[in-house]
């Protein structure tokens, strides 16, 4: 049973979060031509890093969204950042 | 002979007998007996049947290390399957049953199979009951096999109690190491929790009458108790440790007795001290399992807690340099011992239904009972659960916590240290958070299992798991541990591998000419010992987890007598009429709504509203159909896709101003499409311009359909007459009921004339009943959510998650054109366009009509076509009713390139009975939507 810090609420019980998805993954502009490769590869594919990894995570009673760093070896928390560009 | 009671202190209360019985005979024993103790008080030696050979059964350890007494109890008319007889404590009125053994532990019919063991050996189900089918032979197998039966009572209630508790320092284990460690920290100003899984702390000193710092043991246990209670200390009993997890999270189990639920307390202590002891580890020699073959600490436990004397007359057989103190006990207690030297040539025990004697070295020594130790396995298994690592230590034979995380310290026992003054000092020192790293000298001269020995001899006493099977393992090539373990059920007995696995990996090092360190253990997992299932979820289950939604009318609609059902979380009414007359309610109710008007409750539905200057940029990439052209007062339909384009949701959503929007989802989705939306706002846009908002709850509506509609909401004067001048379907308007605003649209899921009256919820029960008591002269009436189920699909109006599944992209439910004209970018948009979503023979959305003359077809009936000869599903009915209206079955179906079939006959199937129908398109009634602009 882990302990996440939510940027807003301070660290709360694992079972109130959600993983949403990996760090750092931009939705192509699907205005332009985008291969079916590149748009496989955004929809599908992960990193699954062993170790470091940059995440992001919803925090259930506060609805907000927000970078976790953690170690999915060590199960260690290096921080959380709000994904909001106003509070970072 | 066997076990007796005999005089002394102990922690049994003589004066409280109470009363069981054992397989029929009646027994009786004391307070603070456990079911175990009591029955070898009563001279009563086999406790059960192993697993396989159904060979004789008595303990061999006093606690949660033994392998062997399982039994079924009864209590107050519940039956608990599969306990562990030492540590369930006895009550009055308990009726005890072995397991695995017919007509009783014994006298068992089934002993038989132990005469065929050499047929039976490691993996023989695997190799045997393959051919022609394990099925066939499953059944008989199961029958035989398994060990407690599961009874079909329910205890109601049952729910552990959860609790989120604090402390600085956890310790673990209440023998004079865990004491001497709670004590010290708890004078030093620790919040300081100390706990014990056996109802009476002090360990092993329960079981020595020496003195310990100039005191007797129990006044040692007793003033040291006071000072860590005297110091703000807390002390739980019959609590284990049960498992630690991540970020120092460690879960305690409180046993409250048989029928109560158990205490579980989570907690995230600071610092955590392990003084969890050491097993007893088996000798391994010939026919070891014999009744009367015990372990030398069980032996001692059973006579200092329990005052139970194992045998009169008995051997024993140990490297332990250690236990001269249990035999000057036992001598002491009027036993004649023998000690015998366990390294010559491999024992055999001699006797069948218990042993007789012990044949060692040459020798024939007579006994009654045996105790048997090769060392001491420490119980390091929450230290694996912190992630310690452990290493070998040659001198002890033992695994011994090596690196690990620095909250977690590891005394006593647990951590090698079998000297008591310096197992004291390194407790003290350590719950001052201070480590001394000396363990003191201690050498346990090897005692191994010998692989070479002739006979059977066994290392998992329930499971017959015998040095043999682990030949045979090694022959087979299942040499890892983990493998080994799950090719002979090794360490799968109640006591989870706590006796089995030490010598079992001995014996596969010799094998494999490695030493025991190289051969590795297998993953200690949490919980410790068993306990029950409902430990984990307590009360977080059912409508405690998800409560039931409750609509403002609810006491409205039970007044006219409603049938409530439960739809997406939300209670609603059914249908109006006894439970029993649902299908003459619903065809009334149709009626109803067709010709004249359906009063509905339509507050379920999802209403979520966007707000801000971006709002409209907002809904316009949520959805798959343009929104950006949405004009205030207008209303659309439209869906939302995941961004593997898969149809998430559909509603309508209406256009309050540029600013402003409110989208009406499922009512059971609404949660999902709320989350849906935040993770896209926080995403792709700025969160500060656009904000939305789950009002679902906030409002109430009333929806009026039918024929009949506009006079009905004419005269409820929500608006002015003049508005229904310029009102046309898909609009929106504000008005008032009874002096509060009212959100008026016109939206239809029925196919007629619709009206969709919001107000806030307080007011809701007057405009519901205005509108019954205008519409009820004009023949309209209350309809339930049954019938309007009807009359949507009679318009082939989606229902989704009914009508679609996970591979339903919009263009195969006939909506097109946003793929291809759509030029702004929106979520699952690139998905629309890839090899799949291009396939000719996707599944569409089409209507069926019965072409047989039968009645309705079954939902989820396929419809079958063939290849090569084979049949094949081309697809298959999703929803089926029969339409009062149109006086004949209709129904939808999901089905293969349907769209380009149309009108042609189809085959359906379903457990073996075909039926004929033919494709149409999903409306199958008012085709050209007369009826909504009415």
């Amino acid at each position: 049973m882990q302990r996440f810090p939510c940027p807003f609420c301070g660290p709360r019980d694992e079972r109130e979060f959600h993983f949403a998805g990996e760090a750092d993954k931009d939705r192509p502009d699907t205005t332009q031509d985008i291969s079916d490769e590149a748009w496989a590869d955004y929809l599908f594919n992960c990193k699954n890093s062993c170790g470091p990894t940059r995440e992001i995570w919803v925090h259930f009673p506060c609805q907000e969204y927000f970078i976790m760093e953690r170690d999915t070896v060590t199960m260690s928390v290096a921080g959380t950042t709000s994904v909001r560009k106003d509070l970072t | 002979m066997s076990a007796r009671r005999i005089e002394g202190a102990g922690l049994v209360d003589r004066a409280v007998e109470l009363r069981f019985t054992f397989d029929g005979k009646p027994y009786k024993g004391y307070e603070g007996d456990t079911v175990a103790s009591a029955l070898l008080a009563a001279g009563v030696r086999i406790l059960g049947r192993s697993f396989k050979y159904h060979r004789p059964r008595s303990v061999w350890g006093a606690w949660s290390d033994d392998p062997n007494a399982i039994v079924d109890i009864a209590l107050n008319g519940t039956r608990f399957p599969n306990c562990q007889a030492t540590t369930t404590y006895l009550s009055d009125g308990m009726e005890v049953r072995s397991v695995n053994a017919w007509p009783n532990a014994n006298r068992d019919v089934k002993s038989v199979l132990n005469l065929a063991s050499r047929f039976l050996p490691a993996g023989f189900y695997y190799k045997m009951f393959m051919w022609p089918d394990w099925h066939l032979f499953e059944p008989t197998i199961r029958k035989m096999a398994g060990i407690g039966t599961l009874g079909a009572d329910v205890i109601e209630g049952y729910d552990a109690t959860i609790l989120h508790e604090t402390c600085d320092l956890l310790v673990v284990g209440a023998g004079a190491t865990g004491l001497a460690a709670a004590r010290a920290a708890a004078e030093a100003g620790q919040a300081v929790l100390l706990v014990d899984d056996h109802s009476s702390v002090g360990g092993r000193l329960l079981s020595s009458l020496d003195p310990i710092d100039g005191q007797s043991p129990a006044d040692w246990i007793d003033e040291h108790l006071r000072a860590i209670q005297s110091a703000g200390g807390r002390v739980l009993t019959r609590t284990t440790a049960i498992g630690v997890y991540d970020h120092h999270a460690v879960s305690l189990v409180e046993d409250r007795g048989l029928g109560t639920a158990p205490i579980v307390r989570r907690l995230r202590p600071s610092r955590m001290i392990l003084a969890t002891g050491a097993i007893d580890r088996p000798v391994t020699f010939v026919n070891n399992d014999r009744p009367g073959i015990m372990s030398l600490d069980g032996a001692a436990e059973l006579l200092g807690r329990y005052r139970v004397l194992v045998g009169q007359e008995i051997a024993v057989l140990s490297n332990r340099p250690d236990c001269q103190q249990v035999v000057a006990d036992l001598q002491a207690a009027g036993a004649k011992v023998q000690v015998l030297d366990p390294n010559q040539a491999t024992a055999k025990a001699i006797g069948t239904r218990h042993v007789k004697a012990l044949k060692s070295g040459g020798r024939v020594v007579p006994c009654d009972t045996v105790l048997a130790s090769a060392g001491l396995t420490p119980a390091i298994h929450l230290w694996r659960h912190a992630g310690g690592k452990l290493d070998w230590d040659e001198a002890r034979q033992a695994f011994l916590p090596g690196w690990g995380p620095d909250w977690v310290s590891v005394v006593g026992a647990a951590n090698g240290v079998y000297d008591l003054e310096l197992s004291l000092m390194t407790a003290r020192a350590a719950g001052l958070g201070e480590c001394i790293a000396d363990r003191g000298t201690y050498t346990l001269p090897p005692l191994w299992p010998s692989v070479s020995a002739k006979g059977r001899q066994w290392l998992d006493f329930q499971h017959d798991v015998t040095v043999k099977d682990i030949v045979l393992a090694k022959q087979e090539n299942m040499v890892s541990v983990e493998h080994l373990k799950r090719y002979t059920t090794l360490g799968m007995a109640g006591d989870q591998g706590k006796t089995s696995n030490m010598p079992a990996l001995a014996t596969m090092a010799e094998l494999q000419g490695k030493p025991i360190p190289e051969v590795g253990t297998t993953t200690f997992r949490p919980p410790y010992t068993p306990i029950p299932l409902e430990s984990y979820t307590s009360a977080h289950k059912g409508r405690a987890v998800a409560p039931l939604k409750r609509l403002a009318l609810e006491g409205e609609h039970r007044k006219l007598n409603a049938a409530m059902g439960e739809y997406g979380g939300w209670l609603r009414p059914a249908w109006y009429g006894a439970s029993n007359e649902e299908e003459e309610a619903v065809a009334r109710e149709c009626n109803t709504a067709r010709n004249a008007a359906a009063i509905m409750d339509g507050s379920a539905l999802g209403a979520i509203e966007v707000i801000g200057p971006d709002a409209r940029a907002f809904v316009n990439f949520v959805y798959y159909n343009t929104m950006s052209t949405l004009k205030p007062g207008k209303i659309r339909y439209g869906f939302m896709l995941t961004e593997a384009g898969r149809v998430f949701d559909d509603g309508v959503m209406a256009c309050i101003d540029d600013t402003r929007f409110v989208i009406s989802c499922s009512s059971a989705h609404a949660d999902a499409v709320m989350a849906h939306l935040e993770n896209w706002r926080q995403d792709s846009f700025d969160p500060s311009r656009v904000h939305i908002h789950d009002a679902t709850q906030n409002w109430s509506t009333v929806t009026i359909a039918g024929p009949k509609a506009l006079e009905i909401v004419k005269d409820l004067g929500v608006l002015a007459e003049a508005d229904f001048d310029d009102f046309p379907h898909m609009s929106l308007k504000h008005g008032s009921f009874n002096g509060v605003l009212a959100r008026i649209a016109r939206v239809s899921f029925t196919g007629d004339t619709s009206y969709e009256i919001s107000v806030r919820n307080d007011h809701v029960e007057a405009l519901w009943q205005a509108a019954l008591e205008i519409g009820h002269p004009l023949g309209a009436g209350p309809v339930g959510t049954e019938a309007l189920v009807v009359l949507r699909a009679e318009k082939g109006y989606i229902l989704i998650g009914k009508d679609t599944d996970g591979e339903t992209m919009p263009h195969d439910l006939g909506f097109t054109v946003p793929r291809i004209k759509k030029k702004a970018a929106f979520v699952g948009d690139r998905s629309l366009h890839t090899e799949t979503a291009n396939r000719v023979d996707r599944k569409n959305f089409v209507g069926l009509e019965v072409e047989d003359g039968g009645g309705l077809l079954p939902i989820g009936a396929h419809i079958v076509g063939s290849e090569n000869g084979e049949p094949l599903s081309l697809g298959y009915v999703t929803s089926s009713h029969m339409s009062p209206t149109l006086g004949r079955p209709i129904a939808l179906a999901l089905l293969s390139n349907g769209a380009n079939e149309l009108g042609q006959i189809v085959t359906t199937w379903h457990m073996g009975e075909e039926r004929k129908a033919r494709v149409a398109s999903p409306c199958a009634l008012d085709l050209d939507g007369e009826r909504i602009h009415a």
